[in-house]
């Protein structure tokens, strides 16, 4: 066993060669028709969980089309968000929800 | 406190006749249950009708969120009673209401195209505002199990919105 392979790696790592940041979860819900929080900052490729504690079906729509979530009663979805870009979405069948996302590239 | 509810629903009537027993006593749970129970009913047959008569592609899919909610909070609270162990009790106000829907949708049947999208949108801002208006005056401050009152609460949220939902479509067909 050479330890020749450590060479290089460590190498990377000096030159400051980053692995790309970990995606995070974001969580965002839906109780009592209200959307918490109203505000979300994410990153591309970072995961919304859509929690859905309400008895009704919600959507979370983008104004701007790029996304178009579906919630059913009382259950959570997930969707990776795909598109940089800050739009305002809202619920398809309520639409007194509403809530701004922000996606950095 | 049946006569306060008896002038919210009589808005409803274009008639403006007042439709509910006077002096009645303040509703019990399992009458509040029927109460709230029946004013359901009234909206998913309402929007059942909508969405075969309608002819506004939004007033249609209004419809359709009314079916989808209505039928929803419905079954919540078949499931609460169930769980209470509370039988709903039939009652004049819940009698007077059937009544008083059964006209409107006789009246409705009658209509068609834009006419019928603008009166089943114009009811359906009265009647939840009639219905909010009882919920929040009579019914919640009523209702004496704490869960039965919770389920009010939601549901009145939830109305809150049709009925700004609804004034929405409505004023947009004009």
């Amino acid at each position: 066993m050479k330890p020749g392979w450590i060479f290089p790696i460590a190498a990377a790592l000096l030159a400051g060669i980053s692995v790309p940041a970990q995606a995070a979860t974001l969580q965002i819900t839906m109780d009592n028709l209200v959307i918490s929080p109203a505000e979300v900052s994410a990153k591309v490729g970072d995961t919304v969980e859509w929690i859905n504690k309400d008895v009704l079906v919600h959507t979370a729509t983008a104004r701007n089309g790029d996304f178009d979530v579906n919630m059913p009663a009382k259950k959570t979805v997930t969707s990776v968000l795909k598109k940089a870009g800050t739009t305002e979405y809202y619920c398809r069948f309520h639409p007194n929800m509403k809530a701004k996302l922000t996606v950095a590239p | 406190m049946f006569v306060r509810l008896s002038a919210a629903i009589a808005a409803v009537s274009l008639l403006g006749t007042p439709v509910f027993a006077q002096g009645a006593a303040k509703p019990t749970d399992p009458q509040i249950a029927h109460i709230a129970y029946t004013a359901g009913v009234i909206d998913i047959a309402a929007a059942k009708q909508a969405m075969t008569k309608a002819s506004h592609k939004d007033v249609k899919a209004f419809a359709a969120d009314m079916l989808r909610d209505h039928e929803a909070v419905n079954k919540q609270a078949l499931e609460l009673v169930k769980k209470l162990k509370v039988t709903p009790e039939d009652n004049d106000t819940s009698k007077a209401l059937s009544k008083q829907a059964a006209d409107k949708h006789a009246e409705l049947e009658k209509l068609k195209g834009a006419e019928f999208d603008k009166a089943y949108a114009a009811n359906e801002v009265a009647y939840h505002k009639a219905v909010n208006g009882a919920l929040e005056t009579l019914l919640i401050p009523n209702a004496s199990n704490p869960e039965l009152k919770s389920l009010l609460q939601t549901g009145l949220k939830i109305f809150q919105g049709h009925q700004q939902h609804a004034e929405h479509v409505a004023a947009a067909l004009k």
